[in-house]
């Protein structure tokens, strides 16, 4: 039997002590052996101290979510051995600087390897300890270095030869100590299975920013907030080569009014922010929907209420991103559950929000916005830019003098952008004449109503249907949203393989509602199960107020930790 | 050539005897002035009486929510820098609701200008008291007078550093409109508060409470001394000046970034095939 590779390693340590670096590069040298890699991190809302880890899980398989077995722990502190020995797999390994850190107490498989010595010989500095680190953690799964190599060549090629040239020194010691020293039959082995070439690496805030600057997205302003900061760094980072703009507004208030300005003006515009921030934006939402000003938000929801837990994750937000704004106005709301669906939703977002003149929301959470993926290659030229209706010279003639609303039967009225003779662009947030001037006519305010909403029944045919997975006639349906997608379709599997027959739902694409599709799927209310990260189960809610179907059963997560397979068949057998 | 014709349309829906009329005209003035036509001025307007001043004439008009003004005019502004972008609201939109932003224009330096209708009472919501309406002031909501000291935006607008800033009066049309089409020539971002009686809720500060008080700076008056103008700012009560009190040559937002205005967003052709490489950052 050809075995499969599924490999989990935990680097822990203290914030600042470079476990992001760590980690980054550990799996980057991973997936350049073509192998599929998934990473999370856990960090503590500060900037040095506490306790921190950042998860590798490996396989020749693709892998999108989080496991809890361990198989090899980087222990950079003993905070590290103590908390997290327990999630060791039989036969798993640490790896620690026994003359920093004490594991005498612990009875676990523990390989001491001095990170800081070997830095210091090899580099003259302790600084390189991480590189130690990696080349131990290498070492010991037989894996590669020459690709560990390579990796920190790019890593720290920028900083100088000299710099990158020690780094290899440094986890070579680290390497050679492992192979002399190290356990002769660590059983759990890696191997290069192929090259790289097809894949990318990416988390699911890079895989939106991204999406949205191919996409054609020219102005994003923001208001840094945890975790939806990294979108905004990486569309600001990328405004000299691109000549986009991005400008970090003073209140979320103004960001999302400044791109509602920009959108109005010409531009494709996106904010990012995370519950709080967008609790601000809700007046702005509205304005968005009332002028009918096409525009994008993400919201990478962490849990709360209120402050909550600024670094961590929960899916807390989805009946509010539907419901949020004062007033009724069409918009669409998208989840996505992978990188892959991250990009291509965001370019969809694009195009809907432009199509129908509407605010689309895509709702991530933190587990998403900073997990890195491998993933196939995106298929950049399927990417489609349509930017809807326009006004132009010869509908002067059909339509006399520009009207911003011009009331149609599809709803949607041809845009043109101020600042061209071919006619003056007039919106309001008051109700509003097909001109834009204020209006107090109860005719005009029902016309309008129905016209915004001729707009979300089109809409509606764009609103792709969920993700099934699992044979027709399965006993229980599981339920799941947004960033859940991976775990959920593993516990899904593992039950399967089990002897169970269960099927999953995923809904990405989630407002509006795809009422008629998740209602074939739920033949079988009283054994379906919703899984979610939050503790009040709102896609259950949902699904009842769009189906009239209840979902009684739930297996929800609210401590702010991520949805794992283990957590999911935990709660799944308590259930029976 | 563009003339007031041109700017003209229909009906208002404001009080007979309002400041504001004399506000909309000095503006469709300053307009023609300066020779724009209604195609290339794009105003923005929160909530208010003011705020309803750009749809009693002609030009491209975003007429937001209540305090937000220069956010959208910030945004409009950077992506299409030959518009210009004429934000207008009353004392309450401006200074309360939408205070915050008022601050960071200035630091951003963004070639807007923002016009304040300040009558130092709240209309629209008929008669409460405002961020300038004088300490002891009675109104609705303060009916022991008012407590808190009346906002100072001319001072604070140099203190902040701004490009430019004047102060109007509604009953001198001419003089109003030449100072706001100094403000609209002006690059960078330039406030110009509009001293306005409101003639239904505001029976202190009435036309002839200002016309015995205010007096036009001249030309023995040095807007570019800084400390000078601070002075001028603190001036109110028996004597009350009118005129460009503030202004200096700083670099404007778009200036810093000439790509915003050589390579303007809306005029960009997105084409994938100049963005490819974006995907290039997370190759393994």
């Amino acid at each position: 039997m050809n075995m499969s590779i599924d490999i989990s390693f935990k680097i822990g340590g203290e914030a600042g002590q470079g476990l992001q670096t760590i980690g980054y590069i550990l799996a980057k040298s991973l997936a350049r052996g073509g192998l599929y890699v998934f990473t999370n991190q856990d960090n503590e809302s500060r900037i040095r101290g506490g306790h921190n880890f950042y998860q590798i899980r490996i396989s020749d398989n693709k892998v999108e979510n989080l496991t809890e077995e361990i198989h090899v722990i980087i222990a950079l502190d003993e905070k590290t051995i103590i908390e997290h020995k327990d999630e060791l797999v039989r036969n798993g390994v640490i790896i620690f600087d026994g003359e920093k850190i004490s594991g005498r107490e612990h009875d676990e498989n523990l390989l001491n390897v001095p990170f800081e010595r070997l830095a210091k010989e090899k580099s003259g500095s302790t600084k390189m300890a991480n590189s130690v680190a990696i080349g131990a953690a290498i070492s010991l799964v037989g894996y590669d270095h020459s690709l560990l190599e390579s990796v920190l060549k790019d890593e720290f090629g920028s900083k100088g030869a000299e710099i990158s040239d020690k780094n290899i020194q440094a986890s070579r010691a680290g390497f050679n100590f492992v192979s002399e020293n190290g356990i002769g039959e660590f059983p759990y082995r890696v191997k290069k299975i192929g090259d790289s070439q097809d894949f990318i690496f990416l988390n699911g805030n890079e895989a939106v920013a991204s999406a949205a600057l191919l996409s054609g997205c020219k102005f994003v302003s923001a208001y840094p907030m945890s975790p939806s900061t990294s979108i905004q760094q990486f569309f600001a980072s990328k405004m000299k080569d691109y000549g986009v703009v991005f400008e970090q507004a003073e209140d979320e208030i103004s960001a999302i009014n400044m791109i509602i300005g920009a959108s109005f003006a010409g531009a494709r515009s996106m904010t990012a922010t995370s519950g709080g921030g967008f609790s601000l934006m809700v007046e702005g939402l509205s304005l968005a929907g009332m002028t009918e000003t096409p525009i994008v938000i993400v919201i990478c929801e962490r849990p709360g209420p209120a402050t909550g837990f600024p670094t961590r994750t929960e899916q807390g937000e989805l009946e509010f991103a539907i419901y949020a704004g004062h007033g009724e106005f069409p918009r669409a709301v998208f989840a996505p559950g992978n990188v892959e669906q991250a990009f291509y939703l965001t370019s969809k977002a694009f195009n809907l929000a432009e199509k129908y003149q509407i605010p689309v929301i895509i709702l991530s959470d933190q587990y998403l916005a900073d997990s890195y993926f491998t993933t196939e290659k995106f298929d950049i030229s399927s990417l489609k830019v349509d930017r809807g209706e326009f006004f132009t010279e010869s509908q002067v003639k059909n339509f006399g003098e520009y009207k911003r609303h011009l009331i149609t039967e599809s709803g949607i009225s041809p845009r043109l952008f101020p600042g061209q003779k071919l006619g003056l662009v007039v919106t309001d947030s008051d109700e509003h004449t097909e001109d834009g001037h204020i209006t107090e006519l109860a005719d005009v305010k029902i016309n309008n109503v129905n016209k915004r909403f001729r707009k979300l029944e089109l809409l509606k045919k764009n609103i792709g249907t969920p993700f099934v997975y699992g044979s027709k006639d399965a006993d229980t349906l599981l339920i799941g949203w947004g960033s859940t997608y991976g775990a959920l379709m593993e516990a899904t599997k593992i039950l399967n393989d089990k002897g169970s027959n269960v099927k999953m739902l995923h809904l990405s694409e989630i407002w509006p509602f795809p009422v008629e599709a998740v209602r074939n799927e739920l033949k079988i209310p009283d054994k379906s199960i919703s899984v979610e990260s939050n503790s009040t189960g709102q896609m259950a809610h949902l699904i009842r107020a769009e189906t009239g179907i209840e979902i009684n059963k739930k297996i929800l997560r609210f401590d702010g930790r991520p949805l794992t397979p283990q957590y999911i068949l935990r709660e799944f057998r308590k259930g029976r | 050539m563009v003339t007031l014709k041109d700017y003209e349309n229909g009906e208002t829906a404001w009080c007979p005897g309002c400041g504001n009329f004399g506000i909309l005209q000095a503006v469709k003035k300053a307009l023609v002035k300066v020779g724009l036509e209604p195609y290339q001025v794009l105003m923005v307007s929160g909530i208010g009486q003011a705020a309803k001043l750009p749809h009693y004439m002609k030009c491209n008009l975003f007429n937001g929510l209540h305090g937000r003004t220069l956010p959208v005019a910030t945004g409009a502004k950077i992506v299409n820098p030959k518009l210009t972008v004429i934000a207008v609201s009353g004392d309450g939109d401006s200074y309360s609701e939408g205070g915050n932003h008022f601050m960071h224009a200035i630091r951003r330096n963004i070639d807007v200008t923002y016009l304040v209708h300040d009558n130092q009472i709240y209309g629209l919501t008929k008669g409460q008291a405002s961020a300038t309406s004088a300490e002891g002031f009675v109104t609705k909501t303060t009916p022991m007078g008012a407590f808190s000291k009346p906002l100072n935006p001319i001072a604070l607008a140099i203190s902040q550093g701004i490009s430019f800033v004047g102060r109007g009066f509604s009953g001198d049309i001419e003089h109003l409109s030449t100072l706001i089409a100094e403000a609209i020539e002006n690059s960078g971002f330039s406030l110009v508060d509009i001293l306005q009686p409101c003639v239904i809720f505001n029976h202190v500060n009435t036309y002839q409470w200002y016309r015995k008080r205010i007096y036009k700076l001249d030309s023995s008056y040095d807007p570019k001394d800084r400390n000078a103008a601070f002075q001028k700012a603190q001036e109110w009560g028996e004597r009350i000046p009118i005129g460009k009190i503030y202004a200096q040559d700083r670099l404007t937002y778009i200036e810093h970034d000439p790509e915003i205005e050589s390579n303007p967003i809306i005029e960009q052709k997105h084409s994938l095939d100049n963005f490819n490489k974006i995907l290039e950052d997370f190759k393994i």
